[in-house]
């Protein structure tokens, strides 16, 4: 296959042997510039024998910091224990540095086999010619090259300058390994690279940063988003014990950037909260948001005709000819991402005017283009160093704390580092959006859904959906059922949004998968018979591979004994499919009732997201996703005059170990190219869980958290 | 202020420190013991948990000056070569995903284990229910605790 990586291959003057797989285009920096080699990856082998990847892209608990030595390994064929990481900074000779979206495994299936196999490559022409034998007549096993016939074998390491003078592969002629099947390494349980250090304490994450004479900030915004700073007493705050710094950041209108505020600053973050317990401020507050006036709106839009994005068919026609019709409205509030480690960041201002960063950030290059903007200091002048982040799911796309700290630095001209309290971070947060679904299904005389009529109430502002509250028009059972129709109406809303795990996908596949059971039990059928039949006609384009989606569905069905294991009482099975991020995720619950008592016991999932490269990291993401997922429905942030009513786990009490069930994953392998797992075993189980509940206690969950139905987990 | 003398990780630690100074700034930004980790700052998640005298406590809401006298055990003294049979357990499990609320699971473990050596599922829930996870390792959580359990060497 043609591929449009390019690879350089040179010895550096430690006698290391550099790799680099990258690709043409306009650098960053020089975008007016013709095409420039970027860098995606570079992959070192030693003169010590061990091989060193410098990886691009934070981690932030997803596992690409292990994942990705793994497939150089496999390719090079060296022992895995050979093969370290090293966290490159943000550097323009890089491509996309973001954690986000499942794509660093996609993104990066290529290129690291490419760097493994052409390395390989060049180490067995090497050592073929120094024997003078030939290529195909030498294999390689753990960093050695071998030649059976004569006995011969010569370490990677002893090779390393006669391969750097070897005819560089063209990466399009290279043989990939793809199929599970060929894996040595590849789909066997290897455990984080980083484990050691998060074991035993030593510094990893933003917040461990230590530097000399270092200050500890906290930055105080308005409840009410977007809110001016009056007045503030920060004359007495600055003489109160420890504090060396308070001040008010006048800040910008970006929702997403530098917010109005006041920052302390103190020898010890304990001094600057303390201090900040005796700060009065007067706010302007530029909005009275509440989730009480969004729900009047959202009835009212309910009634209304909305906007249509897509009709096929003719929808009237087919509800009127339908045998049955069925109708509900399925609800779910705003969230917070609650990460564990609450935002954070790090930054010294020095005096040439340059400003270097320690960000626990997903899009580092995000921003230092907002710090740019806001402070004037060029990019070019900014440094920013990744650190381990603290649980991501899409908060640390957004750059706020990043500017926040950026600001102080420059104010105070020390190192400095700024610490979120927990209320800062969840009612501060870029909320996933809440929304309504009305749903009207109607059913033909063979119990065949034949049209869906669907009425979305969403966020916006200016009339467009904002981040995370958009819904595309191709999503399923568009192009599953013959008539079809979107509407969407918008409220206008003053709250910050942004992708939260799976955006629009970890909320909305719950109304679809919840709706679609109310359909099959309305039609008579068997839920699993329903899916499956309805993932079997297509209309149109697909929305999603209907294959690869029904293998899931079966696999988990099979796994979990559905139709064919007996179920004692008040005990029983629920389940949904989805597809979001290129991976392809069922989840079959098993629930025990207790009158509206709740035990989620069991989940069992398929998954197709082709060749599993780190069965460890890939089972973690989803056992972890299931259970954030079932988390996530008992929680919701609500808003009154314009702030969050929630602060803390005690009003948004995360998922204990005693609530979580058991996961039991099943993975579909195949040589597809492979996506990600961060987000797509997420969606279907809310769904896969609330159907359970339905069928253990006949009450159907159509508002989020479960509670609002009188359900406790 | 006031001068304070803290058993850490079998060391002694002389600090200045004003009354209501919680033990966890008092680790992280006088003693840079950073293995401690902050998150909700009332004592609800558990994510700074240090042992005090073997006892899992909530090192985000107990003041420092409170400590004297006090053996205090960090992440980072549990046994800082991973040999301990729960850095071990969590290790062969791979429990951690962003691993930032960790260090107050390990320390709750190994807690539990020293009292309890073969805990039961009720028991593994009981005593690490005060220990928050956004990341959902919980499952593995039950098994690493299992595997230490079997695999043994808590004294």
């Amino acid at each position: 296959m043609k591929r449009r990586s390019f690879l350089k291959i040179s010895l550096l003057t430690s006698g290391a042997l550099l790799v680099g797989v990258g690709c043409m285009r306009k650098s960053v920096d020089q975008p007016t510039a013709g095409d420039a080699w970027i860098a995606n990856l570079y992959v070192r082998i030693n003169p010590d024998g061990t091989v060193a990847i410098v990886s691009k892209n934070p981690e932030a608990g997803q596992g690409v910091k292990t994942a990705f030595p793994m497939v150089v390994a496999e390719c090079l064929d060296v022992d895995w224990n050979k093969v370290k990481v090293e966290q490159a900074p943000l550097d323009d000779r890089y491509g996309r540095q973001v954690v986000g979206g499942s794509r660093g495994t996609p993104d990066g299936w290529d290129d690291l086999r490419i760097a493994g196999t052409a390395a390989r490559q060049v180490l067995v022409a090497a050592a073929a010619a120094e024997w003078g034998v030939a290529e195909d007549e030498c294999t390689t096993a753990s960093g050695v090259v071998l030649h059976a016939a004569s006995s011969r074998e010569l370490a990677y390491e002893n090779l390393l300058e006669a391969a750097a003078g070897m005819p560089v592969p063209d990466p399009s002629d290279l043989k990939l390994k793809s199929r599970p099947e060929d894996f040595k390494l590849l789909g066997s349980f290897v455990p984080g690279v980083d484990n050691h250090k998060v074991l035993t304490g030593q510094p990893l994450f933003g917040c461990d940063v230590r530097l000399d004479g270092m200050l500890y900030a906290v930055f105080e915004k308005c409840p009410t988003f977007g809110g001016r700073v009056t007045s503030a007493n920060v004359d007495e705050i600055r003489n109160l014990p420890g504090v060396t710094h308070a001040f008010v950041v006048e800040g910008t209108d970006n929702l997403e950037g530098l917010m109005p505020g006041v920052a302390i600053v103190a020898e010890t973050w304990w001094d600057a909260q303390s201090a900040r317990r005796k700060l009065r401020v007067e706010w302007d507050k530029p909005h009275a948001d509440s989730t009480s006036d969004y729900k009047r709106q959202a009835t009212a839009l309910l009634e209304s005709d909305g906007d249509t994005m897509r009709h096929d068919g003719d929808i009237d026609a087919a509800m009127q000819s339908a045998n049955q019709v069925v109708e509900a409205t399925y609800y779910y509030p705003f969230v917070s991402h609650a990460n564990m480690e609450p935002q954070t960041c790090t930054a010294l201002y020095r005096d040439d005017g340059t400003l270097e960063l320690w960000a626990p950030s997903q899009n580092p290059r995000g921003g230092r283009q907002l710090i740019s903007q806001t402070l004037g200091i060029p990019e070019s002048d900014i440094h920013v160093n990744l650190e381990r982040i603290g649980g991501g799911f899409g908060r640390r796309l957004r750059h706020d704390f990043m500017v926040e700290v950026a600001w102080i630095a420059k104010e105070i001209g020390r190192p400095v580092q700024l610490q979120w309290t927990r209320e800062d971070d969840m009612r501060h947060d870029f909320y996933r959006p809440a929304a309504w679904h009305d749903f009207r299904a109607g059913i033909d005389s063979d119990g065949r859904m034949v049209a869906f009529d669907h009425h979305f109430v969403t966020f916006g502002r200016n009339g467009e959906p904002v981040s995370g509250a958009g819904l595309s028009p191709r999503h399923y059972p568009a192009g599953l059922v013959p008539n079809f129709r979107l509407r969407q109406s918008i409220i206008e809303t003053n709250v910050p949004t942004g992708p939260w795990r799976a955006p629009g996908h970890s909320a909305y596949c719950w109304a679809y998968q919840s709706f679609f059971d109310e359909v099959a039990l309305a039609a008579g059928r068997d839920q699993l018979e329903f899916r499956l039949d309805l993932l079997s006609h297509v209309y149109g384009e697909p929305p999603l591979d209907v294959e690869r989606t029904s293998g899931t569905l079966r696999v988990a069905a099979e796994k979990a004994g559905w139709g064919s294991r007996k179920l004692g009482p008040n005990r029983a099975m629920g389940m949904a499919f989805h597809f979001d991020h290129g991976g392809f995720v069922s989840h079959v619950a098993e629930v025990v009732a207790d009158g509206s008592s709740i035990k989620v016991e069991k989940v069992f999932s398929g998954v197709d997201i082709g060749p599993v490269i780190n069965m460890s990291g890939a089972k973690n993401q989803v056992e972890g996703a299931v259970v954030d997922a079932l988390s996530t429905a008992q929680l919701e942030i609500t808003f009154a005059d314009g702030a969050a009513q929630q602060g803390n786990f005690s009003d948004y009490p995360l998922l204990r170990i005693d609530q979580a069930p058991e996961v039991e994953v099943h993975f579909i392998q195949s040589d597809n190219s492979p996506s990600g797992l961060g987000e797509p075993p997420f969606a279907p189980a809310t769904p896969a869980i609330a159907n359970a509940i339905f069928a253990a206690t006949g009450t159907r969950i159509r508002e989020l958290p479960f509670r609002r139905a009188g359900i406790n987990i | 202020m006031s001068a304070v003398t803290l058993s850490i990780n079998g060391q002694s630690h002389t600090l200045d420190v004003g009354p209501d100074m919680p033990l966890l700034w008092a680790l992280r930004d006088k003693l840079n013991f950073t293995g401690t980790k902050y998150s909700c700052g009332i004592g609800v998640c558990g994510a700074c948990t240090v042992l005090v005298n073997g006892v899992p406590m909530r090192s985000c809401t107990i003041p420092t000056v409170s400590m004297a006298g006090a053996e205090i055990t960090t992440i980072e003294g549990l046994d800082p070569d991973g040999n301990h049979p729960v850095q071990k357990a969590w290790n062969a499990e791979d429990v951690p995903q962003c691993g930032y609320c960790q260090a107050g699971q390990v320390l709750t473990a190994a807690a539990l284990l020293e009292r309890n050596p073969e805990p039961t599922d009720e028991d593994i829930d009981a005593a690490m229910a005060g220990v928050l996870c956004r990341c959902g390792t919980y499952p593995r959580i039950r098994k690493a605790i299992k595997r230490a359990a079997r695999e043994g060497g808590v004294s």
